[in-house]
């Protein structure tokens, strides 16, 4: 559930255990992860300022998005960004990740004296600085004693692109071992990384929420949106599974809509919720692909070839070619000039003419005698 | 009919929505991806771009990163289409950036300032702009696969350019228009390369083969996926739109699947 992820992420870290960490995970067959990071930065965002979290403050580590898009978001979302009281500060590695805007000025990782909430970050392939400068700002911003506060990175997949799945699978454990760090929410896009490396970063987590569509793909492939019907296009599947202290495992669904004022959640509806665990497994097709109680009974009813019947009675081969005397199938006309002769063991068979091409509508099978 | 068939690709690129009454150059902002593959080529929606990007603004500006094609491969082509490409040149609206021999040094390890060298060079020529052209500019680059080549092969290096090339986007609004071979990364050992790509896009151009293969008056089939972003929020609405175009002499025409024997 939606709520709850939040309220697990606004209750934060207990005395002495690791932080709460979220990992949202979607895929081009439904690319929503960021539309539900989103959706989670605001409401934790609007706890700090209302101070009913354990968490004093945001650090957003932008690396897909710029940081002026999360000021606008947040302002547009009713947060107030400019209160007096510093409770959010945002680290670009974003605008220039790599150092190579104005290199000649070799300005190097700065914090813009006239702009409180932002600093620049230009070395992102240098998790452990990253990992430094993350706590070192954060401190900044809740103070010395023992506030908290949270980190939001935007895209672990910019991460692990840019640096080892070792080196990311530390910072968030060190991130979570910092006592200082009240939770930690993260993106992810699974399809963008081996399984291994999903994983890794599932098992630092305690919650993971996947963005899915409704019906997943026959092929497995990387296909955008995969078979999602025109009106499924911007709605699917949220699935949370959350870790418990006591090792017990949650897992919940939901449904997602896509709006232009943002995500929705809403409980599985009745007209899927009824199938909903087959849903996955039976693709919805026009056509029927159950059995109906007549058809089962034939169905049993049915001799299978080669097989015992266990009723006394000699045992007949099923000869396809003799089931279908009534229904003249016409792929295999019965070709005068064959014999066949199944008592002394010998077969002889004789072509009408020579000149006849061994065409499809014979079939070679004809003479076997089994 | 050459009207209307202007109008199914532009539509769906969203030339002639409600936003281009709010913007002359309806692609700011916006990352156009390209995917085409050997049996289709898509090179004819660069050029309708291209095109497009002159007639719609007096002061657009189009920056053409050439990995695959001299310029007067480009010339030929546009001429055909009603463009004058060199005129364009001189009124200092359209700038040519002759990629072709571009091959970054290997020193041992990656050398990033082999494509950082290239963004740099990108910037300069948008600080030298002036002001009135500075407003729409449009980043082409042709193609993706070609730079990938030019950076000895590493896809990091290739994606980390796209991402500056992109930041142009959301900082100062302009495009990004850039074409990529889907079929030679859709099976292999990075397939993540092109997705990559493809989560960054804004509107994904699909240039495919007919399914049931080649044809006179038929010469491919189109997908166009426009995501709609609140950019704060994320995806707000997705437009797909599919259709079939024939490329002819001096135009290509866009048609609905069905509506052409």
């Amino acid at each position: 559930m939606a709520e709850s992820v939040c309220r697990s992420l606004r209750d934060g870290a207990l005395e002495g255990e690791l932080a709460p960490t979220l990992t949202i995970k979607d895929s081009l067959a439904s690319p929503f992860g960021f539309n539900v990071f989103s959706h989670i930065l605001v409401q934790l965002s609007s706890q700090i300022v209302a101070g009913k979290s354990q968490s004093q403050g945001i650090m957003i580590v932008a690396l897909s998005r710029s940081p002026s898009s999360y000021i606008d978001l947040l302002k547009t979302s009713g947060v107030d960004v400019e209160s007096s009281k510093k409770w959010i500060h945002i680290l670009d590695c974003y605008t220039d990740p790599l150092g190579w805007k104005d290199k000649r000025r070799k300005s190097g990782d700065i914090t813009d004296p006239s702009n409180q909430i932002l600093s620049s970050y230009k070395t992102v392939k240098d998790v452990n600085k990253l990992f430094s400068v993350i706590c070192d700002l954060g401190r900044g911003l809740v103070g010395e004693s023992k506030s908290r506060f949270c980190v939001a990175i935007d895209s672990l997949s910019e991460l692990l692109r840019h640096s080892s799945v070792q080196s990311v699978a530390s910072l968030l454990s060190n991130l979570r071992s910092h006592e200082q760090i009240s939770c930690i929410f993260g993106l992810l896009h699974s399809d963008l990384h081996e399984e291994r490396a999903v994983a890794v970063v599932e098992y630092t987590s305690s919650m993971v929420a996947s963005v899915d569509p409704f019906h997943h793909s026959v092929d497995g492939q990387g296909s955008y949106l995969g078979n999602s019907s025109r009106q499924n296009l911007t709605k699917g599947k949220f699935n949370v599974r959350c870790k418990r202290r006591n090792g017990r495992v949650r897992v919940t669904c939901e449904e997602f809509r896509v709006e232009p004022s943002g995500i929705s959640f809403a409980p599985v509806s009745s007209v899927d919720g009824a199938a909903v665990a087959v849903a996955g497994l039976i693709p919805k097709v026009q056509f029927n692909l159950q059995l109906s109680e007549k058809e089962r009974v034939d169905r049993s009813r049915v001799v299978l070839p080669f097989e015992h019947q266990g009723n006394g009675k000699p045992i007949q081969i099923y000869d396809g070619r003799r089931s279908l005397e009534d229904s003249k199938n016409e792929a295999t006309p019965i070709s005068g000039g064959k014999k066949e002769d199944s008592g002394r063991g010998e077969i002889i068979y004789y072509r009408d003419s020579d000149d006849e091409m061994l065409d499809s509508d014979e079939d070679p099978d004809d003479d076997l005698d089994i | 009919m050459e009207q209307q068939g202007l109008d199914l690709m532009d539509q769906a690129l969203g030339f002639h929505s409600n936003k281009a009454q709010q913007q002359p150059w309806p692609l700011c902002g916006r990352f156009v991806l390209v995917e085409d593959c050997v049996d289709t080529s898509g090179a004819f929606v660069l050029h309708h771009i291209l095109k497009r990007s002159f007639t719609s603004h007096p002061s657009s500006a189009v920056i053409f990163l050439a990995f695959a094609n001299p310029i007067n491969h480009y010339d030929r082509v546009l001429r055909k289409l009603g463009c004058n490409l060199a005129s364009q040149r001189d009124t200092g609206r359209f700038f040519f950036l002759d990629m072709l021999m571009l091959q970054c040094p290997v020193e041992g390890e990656p050398n990033h300032d082999g494509l950082a060298a290239v963004f740099e060079k990108i910037e300069r020529v948008i600080n030298e702009l002036s002001p009135e052209n500075k407003k729409f500019v449009t980043v082409i680059v042709d193609d993706i696969s070609c730079l990938e080549l030019a950076a000895n092969g590493s896809s990091n290096d290739v994606l980390d350019f796209l991402h500056y090339c992109y930041t142009l986007t959301s900082e100062n609004g302009y495009a990004l228009v850039a074409l990529n071979h889907q079929d030679i990364y859709s099976d292999g050992e990075r397939p993540a390369f092109k997705l990559e790509i493809e989560y960054l896009a804004d509107i994904l151009v699909k240039v495919d083969p007919l399914a049931t293969g080649l044809a006179k008056d038929v010469h491919g089939q189109v997908m166009v996926l426009n995501k709609e972003t609140q950019k704060q929020h994320g995806i707000s609405s997705i437009k797909v739109n599919n259709f079939h175009f024939k490329i002819k002499e001096n135009n290509t025409e866009y048609f609905y699947a069905g509506t052409r024997t």
